[in-house]
């Protein structure tokens, strides 16, 4: 049985995704347990040149054609199933991001390969693959076995230390021929930049961020006066932004912004994995939640469990008066 | 157009989640289960492509506990049809095992486009909508904000990548979708026409054929997060989390002068 493992390298517009070195990180560690091989798994049209940034991988699979030169899905799943039916590994590691749920699934159905979702981490021991797997919105834990020669394993971003994955180098290249791309069902139209909001809250030093906690539209009020207060500007989760009650620009997570402030203040926001990927590096994490189990908590440097409208209040009161 | 949501009950995230004497799995009997949020975006979504150029609409979901009231209330926001697959689910079904059995029941419903919500909370195994997809042997896209029609027989959908970045995609129905959010927050139905519906109108009923796909990885421990990092607590009333709050703030600068 192999010990190798393959890495499905996420890049767009021709960069490289941080999730991608993350990846080769972990993969390093489960191909040195196992004995076996690292490799790189390239997608794209023009894509070679970026396996020189690919030096933790003792290999980069290439697989390079026109039809791949825009991410599509089904185009991508058919050119990494041909790439890992050529290499074989005992495991695929692929990231748990937009274009990943595509690709692990799909790659799961079509491959017949057991598929591990939001994986937190993956371990080879003995032999033995496991999965750790961050479920029911981040408040669980399943650890699974994972039993046969192959799996897919979709890597939650933030599971290891890119630094450790990020090295440059002269890879074994290898090309894999792409399989047939003449009869397929979707064509790429165009990619569609972020329109610019009112506040790019990706300069902003202090984020006073809303989840579903603020119950309704009207009561946003109360957050705006504290950021107001603050000298900030208002965040939100993903919720938010559906119900319609914050533009689009303001949305922090895993399809929207990735922000660094010096204050990240998450107010009634639970902190799915989705969430916390776009924050995580802010300097100072306070949340404040009425759930004493909210996922939140465990990236949050203070905590303060209560209703926000009975704290919000008396800080920004605070705040305004001290000033 | 037909269009076929697939919706499914999980776990309400709002409550505490007790896992059973073995480790292994939920406590079942002590879940309180809503329907998936993202699922009910899929519906919106399909609902808006009916409100806009006429579709009809087929709710299919596989009987996994109290979910009558929840296709009602589908029927009750517009849906045409719901349907219920019958079968043993209460102990849990995997994702590869809940695409095996609505592939086949979909056999039997006429779909051009299926619309699943992108992800569940308990989806360990894959996403619904794309492992769906791979054994209907259609087309997927998954994360999707936006879907219109492009001509009689495709779709032109958006798909959402990281930074706020969309994909624009045109895409051969029949295809399945998963539905990351509809263009607008999904409606409300009013209880007093639920309630009508349930009265009135009947849930077709699919007994669930035999399938053997299983998740593939067996869970040997279910448990919460290790609390490694986990946040100092600030305790007390209100006004005196805030006053410590505010001096955190001021301490390290953060507060203007």
């Amino acid at each position: 049985m192999s010990s190798d493992v393959a890495v499905i390298i996420e890049h767009l517009e021709g960069v490289l995704a941080e999730v991608s070195f993350e990846m080769l990180a972990k993969g390093r560690e489960l191909a040195a347990a196992g004995g076996g091989q690292l490799w790189g798994v390239l997608i794209g049209h023009g894509v070679t040149r970026l396996a020189g940034e690919l030096g933790a991988a003792d290999g980069v699979a290439v697989v390079e054609d026109e039809r791949l030169a825009h991410y599509t899905p089904e185009a991508y799943e058919r050119a990494a199933a041909a790439a890992l039916q050529a290499l074989g590994p005992r495991v695929a590691l692929v990231a748990s991001s937009s274009m990943g749920l595509d690709l692990a699934a799909g790659l799961s159905g079509t491959l017949g390969w057991p598929l591990c979702g939001y994986c937190k981490d993956v371990a080879l021991t003995g032999g033995t693959l496991s999965a750790v797997s961050q479920i029911y919105g981040g408040k669980l834990m399943a650890t699974a076995e994972v039993p046969g020669e192959h799996a897919v394993c979709a890597m939650l971003p933030g599971a290891a230390a890119a630094a450790a994955g990020r090295r440059r180098g002269t890879a074994t290249l290898r090309e894999i021929p792409a399989p047939a791309l003449d009869s397929l069902r979707m064509r790429f139209k165009r990619l569609i930049q972020p329109e610019a909001g009112d506040v790019d809250i990706t300069r902003e030093s202090i984020l006073v961020s809303v989840g579903r906690g603020i119950g309704s539209q009207d009561n946003l009020a109360v957050v705006e006066e504290l950021a107001q207060a603050l000298g900030g500007a208002v965040s939100s989760s993903r919720p938010i932004v559906d119900q319609g009650w914050l533009p689009k620009s303001r949305q922090v997570g895993k399809s929207g912004l990735s922000v660094k402030p010096k204050l990240y203040l998450a107010v009634g926001i639970s902190g799915a994995p989705e969430h916390i990927e776009g924050m995580r590096g802010a300097e100072l994490i306070v949340a404040i939640n009425t759930d004493p189990s909210a996922p939140i908590f465990d990236v949050a440097h203070y905590g303060i469990v209560s209703d926000l409208f009975d704290v919000l209040p008396a800080l920004t009161e605070k705040v305004k008066t001290s000033a | 157009m037909d269009i076929v949501v697939t919706v499914k009950m999980v776990p309400d995230l709002v409550e505490e989640l007790e896992v059973n004497a073995e480790g292994t799995d939920l406590d079942r009997s002590a879940v309180r289960l809503r329907l998936n949020e993202f699922d009910e975006h899929a519906l919106e979504q399909a609902l808006v492509l009916k409100d806009r150029y006429g579709a009809r609409v087929t709710v299919v979901a596989l009987d996994s506990g109290d979910v009558d009231e929840p296709l009602f209330t589908c029927l009750a926001k517009g849906a045409d049809r719901a349907v219920k697959v019958t079968g043993d689910f209460q102990d849990g079904l995997s994702t590869h095992g809940a695409a095996a059995v609505l592939a086949q029941v979909l056999g039997g419903i006429p779909h051009d486009l299926v619309l699943a919500g992108v992800q569940a909370p308990d989806d360990r195994d894959g996403q619904l909508g794309v492992l769906l997809a791979a054994a209907l042997r259609l087309p997927h896209v998954s994360v999707v904000t936006a879907v219109e029609p492009a001509g009689d027989r495709a779709v032109t959908v958006r798909q959402e990548y990281a930074g706020g970045v969309v994909g624009e995609l045109e895409v051969d129905l029949p295809a399945v979708l998963g539905v990351q959010a509809a263009p607008q927050a999904p409606r409300y139905a009013p209880v007093s026409k639920v309630r009508q519906l349930m009265k009135t109108a009947t849930l077709e009923t699919v007994a669930a054929p035999a399938v053997e796909a299983g998740a593939g990885s067996t869970v040997t421990r279910l448990a919460r997060p290790e609390a490694t990092g986990r946040a100092e607590i600030l305790e007390g009333a209100p006004d005196e989390v805030a006053d410590r709050l505010y001096t955190i703030l001021a301490d390290r600068g953060l507060l203007k002068q």
